[in-house]
């Protein structure tokens, strides 16, 4: 009964969700498009890239739920298959820049030249063609997080062992990152960005475009997790989330599973951050800051984990309240603010908004089946 | 090259010998298990009854002596959880151990023998063959009617049953059932002793309890640990009136 209403209630939550997203999709470009700056229903440009930001964070948050809520990874280290991702795109653009840097050299971006380098990095090669620059937007975070689980879950590294690995590694990440001779920026990142596939990455429509693509491409992370969730496989997640040890009796290969689950999660991170960048305009090595890591995750929390509609809803909400609270004078106070509103979420909210949402939709049908139930009789009698 | 074993035992345990920081939790442990058999491990707190599991079951590897399945035909010490649990060997632990957040049918879904692997668990579809096999094991272990009720909302007898019920969709050869009736009323003691005595006319079981009343219920041979070696085996009658077994079971 609880399940197979849990089941419907989350397909009604599905649906909503893919909704409002769908409208999003159409609206909000529309809305910047089509009306005059002086109308009502004008939404400006920084608005818009402001939303696909949230909607890129959303991707991040989705994909960290996947393997938090349902596998019981609580990965700390998101935040660098983002930014990974991130800088893969961030290559491309660099590359397209051409002659129209400070330096105009053809090749070789500006903070090379800077640097007096004679010539391109090998790891640099290919970064000029989109198709490539996308291959490794999924490659480079998809093969890191295989390494890494490869031999994390292979030595049964688990629970807070296993977040804190994750934090040394987008620590480590973010060091190498900040130092010059690495070849991403150091420490200014990869910026002034000119075009992306020809357009020009500041026009209006562009960034409408991207608001487009960031919100299918938070549709399809969404349906591919649901697929996964709602799957066999997904009830063995769910199985090694609550009962290791007893998963791996039935002969299940909990290593594998975990493997899978959190490349695919990073691969979707990388994705996110992909997007991400050509709509800030900047990608530097603060985005592997520890903190941004457990930022992600206290939006999955805020939001519900394990009900990937909660996540999305976490890192709109939290970061919408970010936005707000960082503008004005408030702003010092932020990260009390986030704090305490993680402390408040796990003490008051444990199972954060969607998923209060549906525990007490659920006791509330219970209680009514139970009253019928016993209710029955009576009215016989 | 180790020698194949000519043994017709399904299980057969010799020397085995396992210790934690000097502490010999099994001191040359040798016991053999036929096809077909049900037998009964009892012995007081510490005398390596878990231990003994964790060894056939890979969570433990021995320090020394052998540990073989199906007549020799494969060296359990060599072998980690996932490989002994495909070979055929269920284990039932002494904590009911269900998946709280999945259904009573969800529970054996995901212990029915079938292929293990990410690959066909993502793409698995029901089918009609699953669901008689799952109806069968919800007849044989009575939750039938409780089948889509979340296991962590179960009593505690009924999660001892839903996992003897897993043990069973594994198809294992060889049953390891640890205390399935601590904690149980009387009522429920008996029905477990009857659902075991059924699952021995097809599988080989083995069972580790305290409950002595449920040991004679059972009626079957029993293996006497103490200090991690077999001290007394025979019939309940014979290994209750052996007097090491009383000295050592009344005599402190």
């Amino acid at each position: 009964m609880i399940s197979a209403a849990l089941i419907r209630s989350l397909d009604r939550n599905a649906t909503i969700f893919l909704a409002i997203l769908a409208a999003a999709t159409v609206l909000i470009p529309l809305c910047n498009l089509l009306f005059p700056p002086e109308s009502a229903f004008h939404i400006p440009t920084y608005l818009v890239s402001l939303f696909g930001k949230y909607v890129c964070y959303a991707l991040l948050a989705l994909s960290i739920d996947l393997v938090w809520g349902y596998c019981g990874i609580l990965s700390l280290g998101h935040g660098a298959f983002f930014a990974l991702g991130g800088y893969a795109m961030g290559m491309y653009l660099m590359r397209q820049i051409g002659t129209r840097g400070v330096y105009a050299d053809p090749i070789l971006p500006d903070f090379m030249v800077f640097l007096n380098w004679p010539e391109l990095p090998i790891f640099w090669y290919g970064f000029q063609n989109f198709a490539y620059a996308a291959l490794m937007v999924l490659l480079v975070p998809g093969v890191l997080a295989f390494v890494f689980g490869w031999f994390a879950f292979r030595s049964r590294v688990t629970g807070v062992y296993l977040s804190i690995i994750t934090q040394a590694m987008t620590f480590a990440l973010l060091l190498g990152f900040f130092r010059n001779n690495f070849g991403f920026g150091g420490n200014n990142g990869l910026t002034d960005f000119k075009d992306i596939l020809g357009f020009n990455v500041q026009s209006a429509g562009t960034r409408a475009s991207l608001f487009a693509i960031s919100c299918i491409a938070l549709a399809l992370g969404f349906l591919i997790c649901r697929a996964i969730v709602t799957s066999k496989f997904g009830k063995v997640l769910i199985a090694i989330r609550d009962a290791e040890s007893r998963t791996r009796f039935l002969g299940y290969r909990v290593e594998s599973y975990k493997l899978f689950v959190f490349t695919l999660s990073a691969c979707m991170a990388g994705v996110a951050g992909a997007l991400y960048v050509p709509q800030v305009g900047i990608i530097n090595p603060s985005e592997f800051a520890p903190g941004n890591s457990i930022e992600a995750v206290i939006w999955v929390a805020v939001g519900g984990r394990g009900t990937l509609t909660g996540a999305v809803l976490g890192a709109i909400l939290v970061n919408y309240a970010k936005t707000t609270f960082t503008s004005g004078v408030l702003a010092p106070y932020w990260l009390f603010v986030l704090g305490s509103l993680f402390i408040a979420v796990t003490l008051l909210l444990p199972r954060g908004i969607v998923g209060t949402y549906q525990h007490w939709k659920l006791t509330r049908g219970e209680k009514k089946a139970e009253a019928a139930a016993s209710g029955a009789p009576r009215a016989a009698e | 090259m180790m020698d194949k074993q000519t043994t017709s035992s399904l299980l057969y345990l010799d020397g085995v010998t396992v210790s934690f920081d000097g502490f010999k939790a099994l001191n040359d442990l040798s016991l053999a298990v036929e096809p077909g058999e049900m037998r009964a491990i009892i012995g007081p707190n510490g005398a390596g009854k878990t231990t003994m599991m964790d060894v056939v079951t890979g969570k433990t590897r021995p320090d020394g002596g052998e540990v073989f399945f199906e007549g020799g035909a494969h060296d359990l010490s060599k072998l980690d959880e996932t490989q002994i649990a495909e070979l055929g060997i269920g284990r039932k632990f002494q904590k009911p151990t269900v998946f709280d957040m999945h259904s009573v049918e969800d529970n054996l879904l995901l212990a029915l023998k079938n292929n293990r692997g990410v690959r066909s668990t993502l793409l698995w579809r029901a089918s009609a063959e699953q669901d008689k096999r799952i109806n069968g094991i919800l007849d044989t272990i009575r939750l039938k009617t409780l089948r889509e009720r979340v296991a962590g909302s179960l009593s505690h007898g009924q999660k001892q049953w839903l996992e003897i019920g897993m043990l069973l969709a594994q198809e294992p050869k060889l049953l390891l059932v640890d205390e399935p009736v601590a904690g149980m009323t009387d009522l429920e003691t008996q029905q477990t002793a009857e659902l075991l005595k059924e699952i021995n006319r097809e599988k080989t079981v083995i069972v580790v309890e305290h409950d002595m009343a449920f040991v004679r219920e059972l009626g079957v041979k029993v293996t006497v640990l103490h200090e991690g070696a077999v001290l007394a085996e025979g019939s309940i009658d014979q290994v209750s009136s052996n007097e090491r077994v009383i000295e050592v079971y009344l005599g402190r």
